[in-house]
């Protein structure tokens, strides 16, 4: 039984040191040259006009649902006519919590698991391998790049999310509730500080790191074929996914309420 | 030169290599044989420093290289060309990106510059203008020949080939021996080539070297390696499943 935990806490640390070492030499890519702007464009394009769509769709049903029960909780407990008010509510609940993990969540799912895909099956394949002796750093070549776009990609999709999702908050209560729009979109404005939107791209930028980073551990860690690039892509998601729900807590937390 | 002295690598409890000594003779092809996993592959990648030993020390040109940091390693590894086992080709890149990935990392030359080099390359394995190909449209043997082609391209003192003739048929394994041979005779290369195919071996060999539990158990020429009293050596070139060789 004892063993067996110790078995479990060193392979936790030797992982956190794997990961620890990686994201180091990520960051130390970013101050080296030559720069792979090819690959950094390549996955802006991946992270951002490909995920859109779905980043759009969720944000969107996201603010409906936000939306539906701040309606449903002012109409009910504060009472009739009130609410109005929940406009700043759910713009700061969206802006600053909703929508940085929604984001999160999605671009883990979509492109946090098609780096371990592909580079696990690099890996697998001797690609990796063959970049090394070819004179590419495999770190600074795949990793750097794939992190600094998803680095800068992530607030931008967070940004045209908060829009979306906010949008459609007021619309459920404005158009199909009939709530005042004058009165529900001055409250909004007079609550949401821009502070608040800046709070939620900082978590999203940190987000993005954390995906790019731990998909592409994942796939430099594949072994075995087919299978281990299964099982990379999995634990690629759920690593993520984990991690971003962790740190958005200790984010909140943290960053200060306003400045 | 290049030397193995008393290199230890193991994978977990799977100990692959347990004490490897080698010379290897700049200019030389050596041909190093062993069984399906005995760590000649390992051996490689040793040397070209994608893994480090446990234990031991390698020597290219009388610089340790198992001594080098990342940066050091990377800067020697240079002087190395390499065919891995299934060509390991950019499945994103087309064969002309291929072929000139190293080239463009490894010299300062103009995209006109490069391009040359790229046809000639293919040219040299035989292999012309299908630089726009992506490496799906490839056979096996295609597929070969364009990472032999990327592995010359930057023109390297030392090419590596990590099974060349493994998965082809026997003519197209022919082909690639001949290719291995030309490359030798016109660029002066020293070459080390990993194979159990002993009709590969005895065609390209200067020397053999024998690879078996963890060691170099034999070295000479084709004509001593195939008189070798070694029965370890016997049983794997006729190929028979009885014999000293543990088989599982």
């Amino acid at each position: 039984m004892i063993a067996a935990t110790a078995s479990i806490f060193r392979r936790f640390f030797e992982q956190m040191g794997d990961f620890s070492i990686l994201a180091g030499r990520t960051m130390k890519g970013f101050f080296q040259k030559p720069w792979e702007g090819k690959i950094f464009l390549q996955g802006l394009e991946e992270i951002g006009l490909r995920t859109l769509p779905v980043v759009s769709l969720t944000a969107a049903f996201g603010g409906l649902v936000f939306g539906l029960q701040s309606y449903y909780g002012f109409h009910k407990y504060i009472g009739m006519g009130t609410e109005a008010y929940g406009g700043p509510i759910i713009a700061i609940g969206l802006v600053r919590e909703l929508i940085p993990i929604l984001v999160g969540l999605m671009v883990a799912g979509r492109v946090g698991s098609a780096m371990a895909a592909e580079i696990g099956t690099m890996r697998i394949t001797e690609q990796i391998d063959a970049l090394f002796t070819l004179g590419a750093d495999p770190v600074r070549y795949l990793v750097t790049p794939r992190t600094a776009a998803a680095f800068f990609m992530l607030p931008c999709l967070t940004l045209f999310g908060d829009l979306i999702g906010v949008l459609s908050a007021q619309f459920y209560n404005v158009v199909l509730m009939g709530v005042n729009g004058t009165v529900y979109w001055r409250n909004t404005r007079m609550y949401l500080d821009l502070w608040d939107i800046g709070s939620g791209l900082i978590k999203a930028a940190v987000f993005g790191a954390l995906i790019a980073i731990i998909g592409c551990w994942q796939g430099l860690d594949a072994e075995g074929g087919a299978e281990g690039v299964g099982r990379a892509t999995t634990r690629a998601v759920v690593l993520a996914s984990i991690s971003i729900l962790i740190i958005n807590f200790f984010m909140s937390k943290f960053l200060p309420a306003s400045l | 030169m290049i030397r193995f002295q008393d290199v230890h690598k193991a994978f977990g409890p799977n100990r692959v290599l347990t004490g490897l000594d080698l010379d290897i003779r700049t200019g030389e092809t050596i041909v190093v044989i062993g069984q399906s996993g005995s760590g000649k592959s390992v051996l490689l990648k040793i040397l070209i420093g994608i893994l480090d030993p446990d234990r031991g020390k390698v020597f290219v040109d009388d610089i340790e290289v198992t001594a080098q940091d990342r940066e050091e390693r990377q800067s020697t590894a240079r002087k190395f060309g390499m065919l891995f086992q299934a060509a390991a080709l950019f499945d994103s890149m087309n064969v002309g990106e291929n072929v000139a990935f190293g080239l463009r990392r490894r010299a300062d030359l103009d995209e006109a510059a490069v391009s040359a080099i790229v046809a000639d390359s293919l040219a040299k394995v035989g292999l012309r203008g299908i630089e726009s190909l992506m490496p799906h449209e490839l056979s096996g043997g295609m597929r070969k020949r364009v990472g032999l082609a990327r592995a010359i391209a930057y023109k390297p003192e030392i090419i590596l080939y990590d099974e060349p003739s493994t998965g082809l048929d026997p003519i197209r394994a022919d082909a690639i021996n001949d290719l291995i041979l030309v490359l030798q005779k016109e660029m002066g290369v020293t070459s080390i080539v990993i194979t159990h195919d002993m009709v590969s071996a005895n065609k390209v060999a200067d020397r053999i070297a024998m690879l078996y539990d963890g060691r170099i158990i034999a070295v000479g020429t084709p004509e001593e390696i195939r008189h070798s009293p070694d029965p370890v050596v016997q049983q794997f070139l006729q190929g028979r499943a009885d014999g000293p060789i543990k088989n599982f």
